[in-house]
């Protein structure tokens, strides 16, 4: 041990009670932490009656499908995209959602379309006196979430409207277009009822779920936030 | 109805501009008389379909995932002693937290959520979040900061990156440290007035986790990363908020990290391994003359505090229009206010949409007036909160404290374990050399 030098302090008297006092100082201080800490989390729990997860939402009846959606989400392919609501939704021949202010002809040719990506599809359901009614339906894979057909469709019926889609949101802790959005449309619900319908459809919702053969609106029921 | 009805015979090419028309010169309500949906004879209506969301088992799973992340960090910093574990215990975690949970929800930005839970009662705080927030604090106050160590995914990207060891000169590394109190202070105060998270907005890393992101995020935490790559861990030590308060908390830690298992032989070797500025050499304890002059200082600069915090509180109240220009309500009754002077150059979407809102102007300038008079008191807050940081940091400077050992500064190591192997007391323990003199020789050899 020749070449380790001995000659360092050895602890003296005065550093010791030194030490003993800091020691001391240091357990209040954690034993004072640790109960904050606990008082603190109790406090929070203690509202616990609503400390559920929550999601991300747009409130369709503020939103004004401004094209935010499509561009401040922190996915490059937004977490927003077009939703029909089919109960809403007039089934026009003349579709304001589906047609661009200039278009040619009432047909599905791409340059009539308001949809950039054309990701509305339009089928023609059936006749009768004289007017022709069609169905139109997003395909999501397609939508980008620009929002055009909602715009349009607010002059008609506003059957279109956007939404955050569960399965791509990865529910950001602040919502990147929630900061962004001019109408301060999005708000946070309640995890196991994570979507929400404009408020004048709810009730037709809740009419058609109780038809026995509509599983289809139950289960739409079963995710949706009540207004 | 037979408006509508006329309306679709009408010439196809002016339909849609009518349509508009019609609908927009009518006041908002008298749009609601919309059109039917259709009966029709064979054709359902169908639903609306929607994707059920990610289940909330999940956030119970990630609390149990943290628990058992922070138990094995603290187990292999402290008893297991094992850099190498250490290691792998952080790219489990990078993977989990990071790449598959996409860093949603994380410690750091849990911090906003509680403070936000705390000021606002109507605001509904997960209970995982809570825990996210509590748990590694509590591991802290007994192991250090063993969850930096290996389990907050943005110290393992840096971590790993941190390959060169380049030395911050003692000054500089002193000033930046105080960085992260302060931003803590500000995130504290967005947060408590529902302003904004801007921990989250400003996370340098969580754009590489979902391998998207816009291109100033990238750049961001690009260069971050770029700078960790030659001064360890620069968001860690400079700006990370939460380890603002993981550093309060590890000062009081009971069993830190030491460096070498038993008595520290003074060797030296450790010195510089630590690429963050942790560890401290030993001092001379100081003599009594010294400590009782030490001692009156103290005493003035404590005096001074309650002046200096007066001081700062005041010189904040300027900050006030700078915070409140974050908050949404704020700018919109601004821009509108510009609208209705005539001074407004661009259309803006957020005014538009509040025109055809249903709440009032007045309503509006009421509340922003309210949230601006909280901002008043908040930048008076965080004012005097950054004086007592600063002025704190002054008096910490001042404070000496005899050292006898290499030993890691409890605020500032993160627990890693790259000093380990630098000790030669530790290698005789892990059996790599037999004694240590093997090392130590060496090194004076090269001395002399
Ligand atoms: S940012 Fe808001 S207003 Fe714009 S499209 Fe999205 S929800 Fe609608
Ligand atoms: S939101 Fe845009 S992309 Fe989606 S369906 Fe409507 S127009 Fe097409
Ligand atoms: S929470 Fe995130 S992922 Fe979801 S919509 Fe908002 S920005 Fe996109
Ligand atoms: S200092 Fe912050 S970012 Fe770094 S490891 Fe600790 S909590 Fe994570
Ligand atoms: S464990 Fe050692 S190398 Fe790692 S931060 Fe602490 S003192 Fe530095």
């Amino acid at each position: 041990m020749s070449s380790v030098p001995t000659d360092y302090p050895i602890a003296s008297n005065r550093e010791q009670q030194l030490q003993e006092r800091r020691k001391f100082l240091q357990n209040g201080l954690r034993i004072s932490g640790v109960l904050a800490a606990g008082t603190f989390g109790g406090f929070l729990a203690g509202r616990r009656g609503k400390a559920e997860a929550t999601r991300w939402q747009i409130d369709p009846d503020k939103c004004v499908g401004c094209n935010n959606c499509a561009t401040q989400c922190v996915l490059a392919e937004s977490a927003v995209k077009c939703l029909q609501c089919f109960d809403m939704c007039g089934y026009c021949d003349v579709c304001t959602g589906y047609f661009s202010m200039n278009y040619l002809s009432l047909d599905t040719a791409a340059e009539s379309q308001m949809c950039p990506t054309g990701a509305i599809a339009r089928q023609f359901i059936e006749e009768k006196a004289g007017q022709r009614f069609f169905e139109y339906t997003i395909d999501e894979s397609l939508c980008i979430g620009c929002g055009k057909c909602v715009k349009g469709c607010a002059l008609m019926n506003g059957s279109l409207y956007l939404q955050v889609m569960h399965d791509r949101c990865v529910n950001c802790n602040e919502c990147a277009i929630a900061v962004s959005c001019p109408t301060q449309a999005f708000d946070r619900l309640p995890a196991n009822r994570p979507y929400r319908v404009k408020q004048s459809v709810y009730p037709l919702i809740q009419q058609k779920a109780a038809i026995p053969e509509r599983d289809d609106a139950r289960q739409l029921l079963r995710e949706v936030s009540p207004p | 109805m037979s408006r509508r009805v006329h309306f679709m015979n009408w010439s196809r090419t002016t339909a849609l501009s009518v349509a508009a028309i019609v609908c927009l010169t009518m006041a908002g309500d008298a749009c609601a008389e919309l059109i039917p949906t259709p009966n029709f004879s064979d054709h359902d209506i169908p639903s609306t379909r929607v994707v059920e969301a990610p289940s909330v088992v999940w956030n119970a799973v990630d609390v149990g995932v943290l628990l058992v992340a922070l138990s094995l960090a603290s187990y292999f910093a402290l008893v297991v002693r094992s850099r190498k574990y250490l290691l792998w215990l952080s790219v489990a975690s990078l993977l989990w937290f990071g790449f598959w949970r996409r860093g949603c929800v994380c410690p750091i930005g849990a911090t906003q959520n509680v403070t936000l839970a705390t000021f606002d009662g109507t605001y509904v705080v997960p209970i995982s979040v809570v825990a996210f927030f509590v748990l590694p604090l509590i591991f802290t106050v007994f192991f250090g900061r063993t969850f930096c160590a290996s389990v907050c995914p943005l110290g393992a990207v840096q971590e790993l990156v941190s390959v060169r060891n380049v030395r911050v000169p003692r000054w500089l590394d002193q000033a930046l440290s105080v960085i992260p109190y302060v931003y803590l202070g500000l995130a504290v105060t967005l947060a408590a007035t529902g302003t904004a998270f801007v921990i989250c907005r400003y996370d340098p890393f969580v754009g590489f986790f979902r391998l998207s992101g816009n291109a100033s995020m990238m750049i961001y935490g690009g260069s971050l990363l770029v700078v960790g790559f030659f001064v360890g861990r620069p968001y860690c030590r400079y700006l990370c908020p939460y380890g603002a308060l993981l550093r309060l908390t590890s000062r009081v830690s009971q069993w830190h990290l030491r460096i070498p298992p038993t008595a520290c032989i003074q060797c030296r070797l450790c010195e510089d391994a630590c690429p963050y500025g942790a560890i401290e050499e030993p001092t001379e304890s100081p003599s009594v003359e010294q400590l009782q002059r030490e001692r009156k200082r103290l005493v003035v600069l404590l005096f001074m505090t309650p002046f200096i915090v007066g001081l700062f509180a005041w010189a904040a109240t300027g900050w006030r229009g700078t915070l409140a220009g974050w908050h949404f309500d704020i700018r919109l009754a601004e821009a509108l206010k510009q609208e209705d002077l005539g001074l407004a150059t661009e259309p803006n979407t957020a005014t538009e949409a509040f025109r055809g809102s249903r709440r009032s102007p007045e309503q509006l300038y009421e509340a922003a007036a309210t949230h601006r008079d909280r901002f008043a008191i908040a930048a008076s807050l965080l004012g005097a909160y950054i004086g007592l940081v600063l002025w704190g940091k002054v008096i910490l400077l001042t404070l000496r404290r005899g050292r006898q050992e290499y030993t890691p500064n409890k605020s500032h190591c993160v627990s890693c374990g790259r000093c380990f192997q630098h000790c030669p007391v530790e290698l005789v323990r892990i059996g790599l050399i037999d004694n240590v003199e093997q090392m130590t020789h060496e090194t004076h050899e090269v001395a002399t």
